[in-house]
């Protein structure tokens, strides 16, 4: 098969690109890396990415790592197929772009610590740091606080459409919705339905049920 | 039309917007933020980026912000009118230009940002910096720095063969890194690395972009 990804099921950046390949119904394999043996960085995972993280991706000769930019290179190669996830109109795709940023500098600097402190530190025997959840549910508020606003003009974040923006929220949200900062969400209406929408995509409830 | 940026000439994301521009030949405007006094958190400010930092561009009625989506957005440009290409010819260039871009975002700059923090904000705060800290952070920066050094050794620019906005990326925290974070010495003894920087900093946009007034 000429798209693979390596990864675990356990991991967010994994889940992104998984979720994106399911958005456009294309087939691929999955290979399995075990994080809890440290497979991820040993070889032969370091020869996909030598930082030592998941996920991997293959498409033939194609190698890459990062799961953002990953995710970026299906939603151009793959363009007509599936759901679109970007915009040939460079103004519209540079808004999503913009949103894009905002995932990854701001939400997803608070949210996957928080989905780490909560979820994933008691699987490995660690304690969580409710000092440090406190701190970093202030800053996940914030950051919805200028989502509550946008979502308020705008049907997804990008725009009036489903896209990358969006996308790559998915496994952090569902992760976080299984723990008290649910809340946060709760609290924001506009938020809220759009986690919900999210959440209720066929393609994520698809690679969920595996 | 000229493009206004809003921000400051020595902060590091509007400096990645301003090479960039120079770079493609695309002429601004810098609306200068007071970001000693906090302007970028007034309420003119948020209008234009509403997590109250620069920059932000408007170029006519087009707005945006983030440092790299604003780059992106006119290397595009700069593309689709056969000017210069920032981006990457084929698919498969610039999936490699994300991924160079995205690794910056998750592997170098939260070492930077957290060196940032305890070499510079905090004692100008009059607090102290975590010396521990930065120690630890500097050793995970070292094996980052290695995963580039092999990159480099094979391939002339992040991305590959030309300079991209990944190299461009890179230019203003590798830049604080070497002079307020005093760790010249990360870049200097890893030979491939330092011929790169030596390369990229040297080139005429991001000399103007050192040359405007602070």
């Amino acid at each position: 098969m000429a798209i693979k990804v390596h990864g675990s099921p356990v991991s967010p950046a994994a889940k992104r690109v998984l979720l994106s390949l399911a958005e456009k119904q294309l087939d691929y394999e999955f290979v399995l890396v075990d994080l809890a043996t440290g497979q991820q960085k040993k070889q032969p995972f370091l020869s996909l990415n030598p930082f030592g993280q998941v996920p991997g991706f293959e498409d033939g000769d194609l190698k890459l790592f990062e799961s953002r930019a990953i995710t970026r290179y299906i939603a151009h190669a793959y363009a007509d197929k599936g759901t679109p996830l970007i915009s040939e109109d460079p103004k519209k795709m540079a808004i999503i772009g913009v949103w894009m940023e905002v995932e990854s500098q701001r939400f997803d600097a608070a949210g996957q610590k928080l989905s780490f402190e909560i979820l994933v530190k008691p699987m490995k025997g660690l304690t969580t740091d409710d000092a440090a959840v406190e701190q970093l549910q202030g800053q996940l508020a914030a950051v919805l606080d200028v989502y509550e606003a946008r979502l308020g003009k705008s049907k997804y974040l990008g725009g009036e459409e489903f896209s990358l923006a969006d996308l790559h929220h998915v496994p952090i949200i569902a992760n976080l919705m299984k723990t008290k900062v649910k809340a946060v969400f709760d609290a924001r209406p506009a938020v809220s339905a759009w986690a919900a929408a999210l959440l209720a995509r066929p393609a994520w409830l698809k690679i969920n049920a595996a | 039309m000229v493009v206004k940026v809003y921000g400051a000439t020595y902060a590091a994301c509007p400096q990645r917007v301003m090479a960039c521009l120079f770079e493609l030949g695309f002429q601004f405007d810098l609306i200068k933020i007071d970001l000693q006094s906090g302007e970028q958190k007034q309420p003119q400010n948020l209008l234009r980026q509403p997590f109250g930092q620069v920059p932000s561009i408007e170029d006519g009625d087009f707005k945006l912000f983030e440092s790299r989506a604003i780059i992106r957005y006119y290397s595009a440009k700069s593309a689709s009118q056969g000017g210069t290409n920032l981006l990457g010819e084929t698919l498969e260039d610039r999936a490699l230009v994300d991924q160079w871009m995205e690794v910056k975002v998750n592997n170098y700059n939260p070492m930077i940002y957290t060196m940032v923090l305890q070499l510079v904000v905090l004692p100008q705060q009059g607090q102290v910096g975590d010396m521990e800290l930065v120690r630890d952070c500097k050793g995970k920066l070292e094996k980052v720095l290695d995963v580039y050094e092999e990159r480099l050794s094979k391939s002339k620019y992040l991305g590959g063969e030309r300079f991209t906005i990944a190299d461009l990326t890179h230019l203003p925290n590798t830049r604080f890194l070497m002079e307020e974070g005093g760790m010249e010495d990360l870049i200097k003894r890893r030979k491939n690395l330092h011929n790169w920087w030596l390369d990229i900093s040297s080139r005429p946009s991001w000399l103007k972009v050192m040359d405007l007034p602070k």
